[in-house]
């Protein structure tokens, strides 16, 4: 990779970064809150993205954000006011900003019909006419590092005086006088004077003639002028940029010379001007001030007891940097570690944890450390620093959920002025955190869900006005940690689920019989099925190929679950149940023939020991009643092949257990041996998939355990059998 | 003798461009995020031969900063380059105005910006 490729990378996660105060500022913008320090960090995030963009010639982010800056700074100055209608150009603009972005990353464009009326907006505000502004200087020059194959030239003082002609004779004269200005800004006419002897052979006459008299001698004045002629290959843009700092500060005019001239001046003539040698200057000030450095010339003049130098106290001086030593305040500081090493050290906490595991056991097994013995104190405290460790070096990877929830107004945005829809958007809960990769993993059926409950929750405002609710609907988004795991919800408060409407499309798709039973809350569920869609039109906004099935997979790819409640009249709440991290799970440990399973401790309802009056037969398969309900009991040590032949239920214990959509059966596992919190390693990575097995550990005796996956375990049971049967499941 | 350079800009990529810019080029760089830490850097290094700037940064601007270094005795002397996407002539003049040595526009071409601290640096 080369140093470019690095940089690049830098400068979209910068641009994440920026795009983020962007959008928060615009946020608390648009909530009246426009005092300087939020104006001016909006300004500056826009800003920095197109200083970054010009070094990549992504020439289209560049003008886009020109002009986005343009305006901000209107609003910056005092000069636009940050009203409803400019702050919704400004939020349309940032979502415009980081489509461009986007495509800026992976090497695309943004349709013009999407930026260019924004464009025109933007211009309007700015009190510009269309056309009127943007990319008069942004000839975006590609940033090469094949350029840069320059070695700078040293040069001294000493190549002044060398005052050789050269081969062709001068080809321009030089005049240069600098005002006391140039020097106040650090420029140095013997700097110029030397950068101009790198163009070419240069022969330099000095005019001292507005020298005052050493008592009259102002140290930070100017009064020395230089004509100088140079030869050889030159141009006078080259002699323009040398003084490109400088010529605000100073006299400056650049005289081309005939060819004709070009023989008679080729020998400069100290006699026809009124000029000396600079050899000549610097040896008579050297001589008439004594002490004083000639060679350092007059941009750095000696201490001379002038009256000028004096006049400015040096408290002065000293106050103001003063002013901004106050040390960085804000945030706790902060170091950027690559992930793959903090994956490291949680993969070696886990080792750590399970070595534990192993330790405690064998030292109960083999009856060293009795309970309250010194030993046994000592391997509690190691097990609860170790627990500590573990969460510790967890919280390393935890993240706020607001990196996330931010992307969703723009959402919001899209699909309210798509559907014509007034949308209040309200997130709470944003800094709750949780595993980096459920964080990323969360972008997409938020995404999906909250263009749902704005597309098919919302009514129109003119339903919303004639059901007696405000026009604008509200759609909120909350995320909250509950008993170690996290719980996210969005809410709206539209209709609410149309069962008799989707309870139709169910039977019309196949999807259930049309005889089915089914409580509200079933109902509810039945929209995440494949294959079901509410809208009778696929709309643009929510029927994009993904439906709220995908969305359920994709939650529960990271070990959670979604649930759906509605309220007629009042809204829908889709509430997702995740885990904190992927690496770590609470499972329930128990035993199948010898070998040791765990099924995770979030998914069980309830463990007990079947009696037979519970039990019975339900087609070919055994179902037990429990807490009023009838669920199929499913043998694990059958389903997983550990045996040929269903154990006795009344030999083991069953765990009633809930997965998705509430959908709930009994396991039946030979014994249950406790608690314990285990580290998830994968089988997909570490062996292969293996279908009813979700992922597997390292157990207390050192062997390797399986992670039953719950889903799983219900998959091969009969829909209609069991769950839309004669014995409908009692909600909880 | 290797020339230093300090860079003072808030953005990440920014730096990351100058440092690689001005390191192929055989220059010494000290790095700081804006106009505060600038001065603190200044503070706690041997001076450096040219200062590049930005001039939209949080806590202390470019203009600030040019002022602040202008106003130090030991400081004043130190040629400063401000590097900026900004082109408008007024904001070109306020700068100038702060003491600003010289002025070159982001997207910087590097040799460009070699040549200017060549231009300025003693």
């Amino acid at each position: 990779m080369s140093a470019l490729d690095e940089i690049r990378i830098v400068f979209f996660q910068e641009c994440e970064e920026q795009l983020q105060e962007l959008e928060t500022g615009l946020t608390a913008m648009a909530g009246g809150e426009t005092d300087a320090d939020t104006v001016n960090a909006v300004f500056r995030a826009v800003h920095s993205i197109k200083g970054g963009a010009g070094a990549f010639a992504l020439k289209q982010l560049v003008g886009f954000a020109h002009v986005f800056e343009t305006t901000l700074d209107e609003v910056r100055q005092g000069r636009l006011d940050p009203g409803a209608e400019v702050m919704d150009v400004m939020l349309r603009s940032a979502d415009v900003l980081n489509d461009l972005v986007a495509a800026g990353r992976d090497g695309g464009e943004v349709e013009a019909e999407r930026t260019a009326p924004l464009l025109a907006e933007l211009e309007r505000l700015a009190g510009k006419g269309p056309g009127g502004h943007g990319g008069e200087d942004e000839d975006a020059e590609p940033f090469s590092f094949d350029d840069l194959d320059f070695t700078p030239v040293a040069f001294d003082l000493g190549d002044l005086g060398d005052l050789d002609g050269g081969g062709d004779g001068p080809k321009f004269r030089v005049s240069f006088r600098p005002r006391p200005e140039l020097y106040a800004k650090a420029n140095e006419a013997t700097v110029l004077l030397r950068e101009l002897g790198t163009l070419g052979p240069v022969s330099t006459t000095c005019n001292a003639d507005a020298l005052p008299l050493l008592d009259a001698l102002d140290p930070e004045g100017a009064y020395l002028a230089w004509t100088i002629e140079i030869s050889g290959e030159v141009t006078e843009a080259q002699i323009r940029e040398i003084f490109e700092f400088a010529e605000w500060d100073c006299d400056l005019t650049i005289e081309a010379l005939g060819l004709a001239d070009l023989s008679e001046i080729a020998v400069p003539d100290a006699g026809a001007d009124t000029g000396i040698s600079v050899a000549d200057l610097l040896a008579r000030i050297q001589g008439e001030l004594t002490g004083a450095p000639a060679a350092e010339g007059p941009a750095e003049p000696a201490p001379a007891p002038a009256a000028k130098a004096e006049a400015k106290p040096a408290a002065e001086a000293a106050e103001k940097p003063a002013a901004g030593g106050e040390k960085k305040e804000e945030a706790a500081p902060v170091i950027r570690v690559e992930l793959p090493r903090v994956d490291k050290l949680i993969d070696l906490v886990g080792e750590l944890v399970t070595t534990q595991a192993i330790l405690s056991q064998r030292l109960e097994e083999s009856g060293a450390a009795a309970t309250g013995s010194d030993l046994m104190n000592s391997v509690e405290e190691l097990q609860r620093l170790t627990r500590d460790l573990q969460d510790s070096v967890m919280a390393v990877r935890a993240q706020p959920v607001k990196s996330v929830f931010q992307r969703m107004p723009r959402i919001v945005r899209e699909v309210a002025s798509a559907t014509g829809k007034k949308v209040g958007f309200q997130t709470r809960g944003e800094n709750t955190e949780v595993d980096k990769t459920v964080v990323e993993r969360l972008a997409e059926p938020l995404t999906h869900m909250i263009r749902n409950a704005i597309d098919h929750g919302l009514e129109s405002p003119e339903k919303r006005l004639a059901a007696g609710k405000p026009e604008e609907g509200t759609v909120t988004l909350s995320a909250a940690h509950r008993s170690g795991r996290i719980v996210i919800e969005i809410a709206d408060d539209g209709a609410g689920i149309n069962r008799s409407k989707v309870r139709e499309i169910a039977t019309n798709k196949g999807l259930i019989p049309a005889d089915a039973v089914l409580t509200d809350e079933e109902t509810d569920q039945l929209i995440m099925l494949p294959g079901f869609s509410t809208a009778t039109t696929v709309s643009n906004i929510s029927g994009r190929g993904v439906g709220m099935d995908v969305v359920k997979q994709s939650i529960e790819a990271l070990g959670g679950r979604l649930v759906i409640t509605s309220r007629p009249g009042f809204g829908s709440t889709f509430t997702m149940n995740l885990p904190l991290t992927l690496a770590v799970l609470d499972g329930m440990v128990v035993r199948v023939e010898d070998d040791t399973l765990v099924v995770p401790l979030a998914s069980i309802v309830v463990t007990f020991r079947p009696q037979p009056e519970d039990l019975q037969m339900i087609g070919a398969g055994q179902a037990v009643k429990v807490r009023g309900s009838t669920l199929p009991l499913i043998d694990v040590g059958l389903k997983l092949g550990y045996r040929d032949a269903p154990a006795d239920p009344l030999t083991g214990v069953a765990i009633l257990v809930e997965g998705d959509n509430n959908r709930r059966v009994a396991l039946l596992v030979d014994d249950i041996r406790g608690q314990r919190q285990v580290v998830i390693k994968s089988l997909e990575k570490n062996y292969r998939p293996v279908p009813g097995i979700a992922a597997a550990t390292i157990s207390g005796e050192g062997r390797v355990a399986l992670i039953i996956d719950v889903d799983a375990m219900m998959s091969d049971q009969s829909f209609d059998q069991f769950i839309l049967g004669n014995e409908p499941i009692a909600a909880e | 003798m290797t020339k230093t350079i300090l860079t003072v800009d808030d953005s990440r990529t920014m730096r990351e461009l100058l440092r690689s810019a001005l390191v192929e080029a055989g220059f010494n760089i000290l790095q700081a995020e804006d106009g505060v830490h600038g001065l603190e850097v200044l503070r706690e290094n041997a001076l450096p031969d040219v200062i590049i700037t930005d001039i939209n940064m949080p806590r202390m601007n470019g203009l600030e900063f040019i002022e602040a270094v202008r106003a130090d005795r030991g400081l004043r002397a130190i040629p400063i380059i401000v590097l900026t996407t900004e082109s408008d002539p007024a904001k070109k003049d306020r700068a100038r105005n702060a003491g600003a040595t010289g002025w070159i526009v982001k997207p910087f071409d590097p040799q460009r910006l070699v040549g200017a601290i060549n231009r300025v640096a003693a």
